[in-house]
């Protein structure tokens, strides 16, 4: 049996310890905001945060994340994530939203790194989470939005 | 209906609004034949609903004066159900803040399902205004009645019936009111709908009502859905397409793998899956685990050795072959002006194979209860798989409901639900649900690609130079030929049937001394894969040689890019456009173009090893144009060749925008796909199948790599036209003419590459 801290829960999987993570997530625990896209980590629909730290679930086994604290989209809590998701709205960010909780845990991962990014810090940091819709100008706008007014 | 057979069909329009229960029911749509209104009205009043009526647009009015609006179309990021509720809302006088929507499943009552071609709003907007207005007069009569004054003292505005000082709400009528109401199709057409002054809600800023749950992870997509008792299914796919069998399987190496199941053979009478197998198991890990294990062994379809080379080969050769094709276009004596040409100029513009790579890999949930098989999938054109499910599943089509979803990307993959088929038969064989869920790899073998194309452009000048015609040959993959052959057009002359999605753009609003098209199937392409409509189709392919080879014909002229365009932009004869979708014809398209031309500052210096090009589009197609124009500015690095994007400036008349930000993110998305098809990505067939299937070498465009935008909208109250995909079109023949004005190398084919 292999434990983590789920969104402030304590979580078990009797999954084989090779499972990924984002299947544990999405099928064992039933969050499904945590999307499957590459399978490869090429995409970031997967990106959770792993100890606070932005990670592709669909190629990390869930064997990695004993004792560790994962958040996922549902768990959010920080103001820069909060303020992330605000801006997601106020841009009007999302087209068809399959990537966009991705999108969201890498930037808040950004956020949380670098309160003022430049927009090649942006495009550094956002340059792994592909959005299909290409929603990519109004992706890096919210970011600079929830930088300015969201006290990250 | 059978597969081949299919058309959307026409009908006369009956609007029923009904009290039933504490909720006004309002639908427009049409009563069945053997049917009259007053039966199907009745219906309507006991069950709030009826089997004599097919609604195409059904809304209700809750006691609360909560206005919830049905939508028939799928969502897969254009926001359509603000834009289509908001016409129906605005018509209605309905307080917006007020109003939800539900995509609804399928039932026969909702009539032809499909959301493609960027047609919704341009398909819908009379009937959902008209449905709007019949709903407004129907709460109009009722509110005068309740309130003791004449029906044209009332005004409807912002959920209420007002007369002078009074007023009652919707609520109030709906909770105190009997209505039941039918409006004929006499009295339909002459249904007064406002004028474009009049509108609070089109064209106004609003949010799309599908956004909050988007960025809290708490949309559900199809690969969402989930069971009781059900079965993870992962496909084992053939190694071609088609007529590919298997030989043996070999699960011995699956054995040991917890939780897996069973591997399955699928028969699929439609033939629309051949040579499939699926790993069962009970988690999709497991699925997955063990599709690696699991030993296939196939004996491969005819097309297992064809190569893109050996496609675009017999695209040329069709191409070259004036005996081949279908007429589309056949204005003017082409045939003379090539007889009597002084001089000609000839060239090949070819694209490569493009993928639609939904990020929501393909994914389907079936579960058969109580006679009738229900699909869990987001999709984009149910009537057209329904028949095919039908044929596969051997039941009557009235035994299959396909539950909607949001979509996690259509981009036109989703118009065909062939992932549905394995998926119900399975279901079928195991009796038990079946989940069947694509990895990436398998979404790239399976999927509809975009044909690789070739177009032959053959023009002819006179002893003056002046231009006297053009012949132009576009030979691919026809998407309609395979999947929806009753949508074919007749050629021309009466000779032949072709896929007018395959040759839109072709039949371009320039006008011509004489100009002829053929269009041709690559019969090469359509044995070797089922060919797709990928975002702009035919448009999105067509338009790369016809806005190239209109570079070359100004250069050889010697005439600007932009004049060359404007002089034969002349809104005459056939280019004259006509009421309500076309006003003003090909005089819009100048009007862009000049716009476009101007705001980038056309003409002006530039740097050494920067360009401008420019490039138009009347897409979609030519009976629902969207008035693009569009410049690009590149970079091209003298050492390493690398083409950067520095500014896309596009102006675009598409009537009404319904929607404003929704209209605009559209075009962003729609330019940006132009960039990544030209620059970005594209694949190729090898031994039968396309070569890249992951992001590890199909490499779309990235955030790094967007350039600036400068997107405007024609402010216009003329008919609303599409936007899904139009703004996509003129990018990459735009950035590849702007590539010979950096460089002096015309590029030819798509993706664009310089050695």
């Amino acid at each position: 049996m292999i434990q983590f801290e789920l969104n402030g829960e304590t979580v078990s999987t009797d999954s084989p310890p090779d499972t990924p993570l984002l299947w544990v997530i999405r099928d064992e625990l039933k969050l499904k905001g945590t999307k499957f896209g590459c399978g490869i980590a090429m995409c970031g629909a997967c990106t959770v945060h792993l100890d606070g730290t932005a990670t592709r679930s669909c190629v990390t086994p869930v064997s990695a994340v004993e004792s560790m604290t994962v958040t996922t989209i549902e768990g959010i809590e920080s103001d820069a994530s909060k303020a992330l998701q605000t801006a997601w709205v106020d841009e009007q960010v999302p087209q068809c939203g399959y990537c966009q909780s991705g999108q969201i845990m890498q930037a808040a991962d950004l956020l949380s790194k670098n309160s003022n990014p430049s927009d090649a810090d942006i495009d550094a940091a956002m340059n792994g989470n592909l959005c299909r819709c290409m929603a990519y100008t109004r992706i890096r706008k919210a970011i600079k939005s929830a930088a300015n007014g969201g006290g990250a | 209906m059978g597969i081949k057979d299919q058309k959307i069909p026409m009908t006369r329009r009956t609007f029923l609004a009904g009290t039933a229960g504490t909720t006004l029911v309002m639908g427009l749509g049409s009563v069945l034949p053997g049917c009259s209104s007053e039966e199907a009205a009745v219906d309507l009043m006991a069950a709030g609903a009826s089997n004599r009526f097919s609604p195409a647009v059904w809304f209700e009015i809750s006691g609360t004066g909560d206005v919830k609006i049905n939508i028939a179309k799928a969502e897969m990021g254009q926001h359509v159900g603000t834009a289509l509720a908001r016409i129906v809302a605005d018509e209605l006088g309905a307080d917006w803040s007020r109003v939800s929507i539900d995509h609804v499943d399928t039932d026969p009552k909702w009539g032809y399902m499909v959301t493609g071609g960027s047609w919704s709003v341009v398909t819908s907007f009379t009937m959902l205004s008209q449905a709007g207005a019949a709903g407004r007069t129907v709460l109009l009569e009722a509110g005068a009645k309740l309130l003791g004054v004449e029906v044209a003292a009332c005004t409807a505005e912002n959920g209420n019936v007002i007369a002078g000082d009074q007023s009652v709400s919707f609520a109030e009528i709906v909770a105190t009111g009997d209505i039941s109401r039918v409006i004929n199709d006499e009295e339909m057409a002459a249904m007064p709908v406002k004028a474009a002054a009049d509108r609070t809600l089109i064209g106004k800023a609003t949010a799309a009502l599908d956004i909050p749950e988007k960025t809290e992870g708490a949309a559900v997509y199809g690969l969402d859905t989930e069971l009781p008792d059900m079965v993870y299914a992962h496909p084992l796919i053939p190694p071609t397409r088609y007529g590919s069998t298997i030989n043996s399987i070999d699960d011995s190496g699956a054995g040991d793998i917890p939780g897996y199941l069973q591997t399955i053979q699928i028969s699929d009478p439609s033939d629309t899956v051949q040579g499939w197998a699926l790993v069962i198991a009970e988690s999709f890990p497991a699925a997955m685990k063990a599709s690696s294990a699991v030993e296939v062994d196939w004996a491969a379809g005819p097309t297992a050795g064809v190569t893109e080379a050996h496609i675009l080969a017999e695209g040329e050769k069709l191409a070259a072959d004036r005996s081949s094709g279908v007429l589309v276009v056949d204005d003017g004596d082409v045939a003379a002006a090539r007889e009597g040409a002084a001089e000609t100029l000839s060239a090949i513009y070819r694209t490569n194979t493009a993928l639609h790579f939904t990020l929501e890999p393909q994914n389907a949930l079936v579960e058969f209860v109580d006679g009738v098989y229900h699909i869990h999938a987001g999709n984009q054109w149910q009537s057209l798989i329904l028949p095919y499910l039908a044929t596969a599943l051997e039941v009557e089509e009235s035994a299959i409901v396909i539950h909607q979803y949001y979509l996690g990307g259509g981009y036109g993959r989703r118009l065909f639900g062939d992932q549905m088929i394995p998926a119900a038969i399975a279901a079928k064989e195991l009796g038990r649900p079946v989940k069947l869920v694509f990895q990436r790899a398998e979404d790239s073998r399976f999927d509809c690609a975009r044909s690789p194309s070739v177009a032959q452009l053959d023009a002819s000048f006179d002893a003056d130079g002046e231009l006297t015609g053009i012949e132009h040959a576009i030979a691919a993959g026809w998407p309609t030929l395979t999947m929806a052959p009753g949508f074919l057009a007749d050629g021309v002359d009466g000779n032949g049937k072709f896929d007018t999605f395959s040759a839109s753009g072709s039949d371009h609003w320039y006008t011509l001394p004489s100009h002829r098209v053929r269009a041709i199937n690559n019969d090469l392409a359509q044995r070797t894969f089922q060919p797709g409509w990928l975002r702009a189709v035919g448009p999105g392919w067509i338009s790369w040689g016809v806005e190239g080879f209109m570079d070359e014909l100004a250069e050889k002229m010697g005439e600007d890019a932009v004049e060359f365009r404007l002089a034969r932009l002349d809104a005459a004869g056939k280019n004259a456009g006509s009421a309500p979708n076309s006003v003003g014809g090909s005089s819009r398209l100048a009007d862009v173009l000049r716009d476009v031309a101007e705001r980038s500052g056309w003409g002006g210096d530039l740097p050494e090893n920067e360009g401008m090009g420019v490039a138009i589009s009347q897409g979609q197609e030519r009976p629902n144009p969207t008035w693009t124009a569009c410049v690009a500015h590149i970079a091209v690095d003298p050492d390493t060749n690398a083409i950067t994007v520095k500014k896309i400036w596009q102006t675009i008349d598409c009537g009404t925008v319904v929607h404003p930000d929704g209209a605009m993110a559209q075009a962003e998305g729609a330019t940006l796909w132009g960039v990544s098809l030209a620059l970005h990505e594209g694949t190729e067939f090898v031994g039968g199948e396309v070569k890249d299937q992951n992001l590890n070498t199909y490499t779309p465009l990235r955030m790094a790599d967007v350039p600036e935008l400068d997107i405007k909208f024609v402010e216009s109250d003329e008919f609303p036209m599409g936007l899904g995909e139009p703004p996509l079109i003129a990018v990459a023949p735009a950035i590849g003419n702007a590539v010979y004005a950096a460089t002096g190398t015309r590029v030819r084919d798509l993706p664009i590459r310089l050695s």
